[in-house]
């Protein structure tokens, strides 16, 4: 903000008036000042907040006995070697499932956003679905899914348990992001599909190639969101007896009594969500500069 | 600088003195004195005039029956009062307390006088709590169903190309990995409930227990499963089941001595006899 006096600058208002000695105005020193004080306040602010608490986990009566127990360096690493295989069970669900959850959820979406009267027992169906399926706990469709249909002993269905867990959080999580399509399909102006009825286009013609395109890109970050959450979710899968990244750290952490392993797991976690919290940062803040620069509706 | 930031570092610092006074270390442990005597008055007790006893639900026989730890009946149960009884208390004076398996033998303050729940006695888990000496000498077995390929194991070379399955943090478990070592990742499950489900959705071939939970599994739980095998404790100390202590309870000496002279009478005989009868006959494994 200090402007620097230009003495070859064409003359204007300013230089009718009483010169001034050269060097910064009094409201740059000013502002300056006022830069200088917030800064020193945010960084002894800052030390005291941090030490405090610092000080108060270290200088507390058990801080020895829980360093041990959640963060001693030779338990990590142990650890780290036996739960960093078992995390690539969670990114294979992760993956697979994050494909059909786009899927099943933009089709549930578009089920309940259709208004033909024809289609109304389907959106019967699409709204049951989407209620029934966010009230239900995912631990209890795991156990159903995975212990229960192949209890049924049905031929050519798989008993496999990862299949079954994968097939559980697809179900929940497709129930909430359909929510998110449907928050952005309605977000598009009903002149947009207006407009493109009026060109000729059919109403499925208008819902894919208009308002769904505009949908999508509106929804990234809320859709980013819940795959984040998805991601730590698929730890549930252990409970059917598949070792993952939880399950590993939890195998260690009862053999030793020592629960940095869990600390490990989240490190490993952490490692995959904050690129893609990062990511979807960006995205927002580039899809704000495009709009304040009025080039996207 | 202005008074005005002078004015605020202040009160950053203020809060900051105001967090730290806040945890002062009053929470001095006020540790049993005592110990010595076992007389039922001079016992250093969770609650006072009462034996709180820890165990995890539900409770499976043969070690409880009917879910229902205060009825004497089942293993457990009946060493449970057994040993109530050479410490000096009447049936009504035990209370029971829910203790997750896990949560028994893990680090910390403990809710219970001590807990009974087939903890196997192990070293690791000696260096966070207290065990009783055994009062069950236990060997591991494996079940699954008698019409598949597993029923005709009689090795452990047998068992290894098999799908197991096993309670996590259980010496079950560690048999697996330890003694068959599969050539698959045995499956591991939070409890034995997961690993019972597992088996009858026949998503593992055997999931391995204690000899007498083998038993019940397969006589009532899961129909058309036998027990394949049972595996005898090797090496010099057999795997025994222990009571648990919270690390340094001085009422393990006037359990321990109340263990020994049940086994001395014949009780503790007795009591295996009338709810652990049937499991010798499961067949043997050998472990080389």
């Amino acid at each position: 903000m200090t402007e620097p006096s230009d003495p070859g600058r064409a003359p204007d208002p300013e230089a009718i008036r009483p010169q001034r000695p050269a060097g910064p105005t009094h409201r740059a020193l000013a502002e300056r000042a006022q830069r200088r004080r917030s800064a020193v306040i945010a960084g002894v602010s800052t030390v005291v907040v941090f030490g405090a608490l610092a000080a108060i986990v270290v200088r507390a009566p058990g801080w020895g006995q829980v360093r041990r127990a959640f963060f001693s360096w030779d338990d990590f690493r142990a650890s780290l070697g036996d739960i960093a295989p078992a995390f690539m069970l969670n990114v294979r669900i992760f993956l697979i499932a994050e494909v059909l959850i786009l899927v099943v959820a933009l089709a549930v979406a578009v089920a309940r956003s259709s208004r033909s009267p024809v289609l109304f027992p389907v959106r019967v169906l699409a709204t049951v679905y989407v209620d029934l399926l966010r009230g239900i706990p995912i631990i209890l469709l795991i156990f159903l899914l995975g212990f229960g249909v192949p209890a049924l002993r049905l031929d050519g269905v798989t008993n496999e348990p990862v299949v079954w867990a994968t097939v559980a959080l697809v179900l929940s999580y497709s129930a909430y992001v359909s929510e998110v399509f449907r928050a952005g399909i309605d977000s598009v102006h009903e002149s947009q599909r207006a407009a493109a009825r009026s060109l000729g286009l059919t109403e499925g013609k208008a819902l894919r190639f208009v308002v769904l395109p505009q949908a999508v890109r509106r929804v990234i970050p809320p859709l980013l969101n819940d795959f984040i959450a998805l991601q730590k979710e698929t730890a549930l899968v252990g409970l059917l007896g598949p070792i993952e990244a939880a399950r590993q750290a939890q195998i260690y952490s009862s053999k030793t009594f020592n629960f940095t392993s869990y600390l490990a797991a989240a490190v490993i976690f952490v490692a995959l969500t904050v690129p893609l919290t990062r990511f979807t940062d960006w995205l927002v803040s580039r899809r704000r500069d495009r709009v304040s620069a009025g080039r996207l509706a | 600088m202005s008074s005005a930031t002078w004015r605020a570092i202040g009160v950053v610092a203020v809060t900051g003195a105001l967090l730290l006074a806040g945890c002062g270390d009053d929470d001095d442990e006020t540790a049993g004195g005592g110990g010595g005597s076992c007389e039922t008055e001079d016992l250093t007790l969770v609650k006072e005039g009462t034996l709180t006893i820890g165990t995890d639900t539900p409770a499976f026989p043969p070690w409880f029956e009917d879910d229902d730890p205060t009825n004497g009946e089942g293993f457990e149960s009946a060493v449970a009062y057994a040993v109530a009884e050479e410490l000096g208390f009447a049936p009504e004076d035990v209370e029971w307390t829910v203790v997750p398996f896990n949560n028994a033998f893990a680090p910390g303050d403990k809710s219970f006088d001590f807990d009974i729940n087939q903890v196997s006695i192990s070293e690791e888990r000696e260096q966070a709590i207290d065990f009783s000496d055994g009062y069950y000498d236990v060997n591991q077995a494996i079940v699954g169903f008698s019409d598949s390929e597993a029923a005709s194991a009689t090795s452990l070379e047998d068992l290894k190309g098999l799908k197991l399955g096993a309670q996590q943090g259980t010496t079950s478990l560690d048999f697996i990995n330890d003694v068959i070592d599969p050539d698959q990742e045995p499956y591991v499950y939070n409890d034995n409930s997961a690993a019972k489900a597992a088996l009858d959705a026949q998503q593992v071939d055997g999931i391995v227990l204690d000899l007498p939970t083998a038993f019940y599994v397969s006589a009532v739980e899961i129909e058309g499963t036998a027990v394949i095998g049972q595996f005898p404790s090797v090496g010099e100390d057999p795997e025994q089941f222990g009571l648990v202590f919270e690390e340094g309870n001085p009422l393990r000496d006037c359990v321990n001595e109340a263990l020994a002279s049940l086994r001395d009478s014949g009780r503790l005989a007795e009591i295996e006899q009338e709810w652990l009868s049937e499991v010798v006959d499961a067949p043997v494994i050998p472990v080389e």
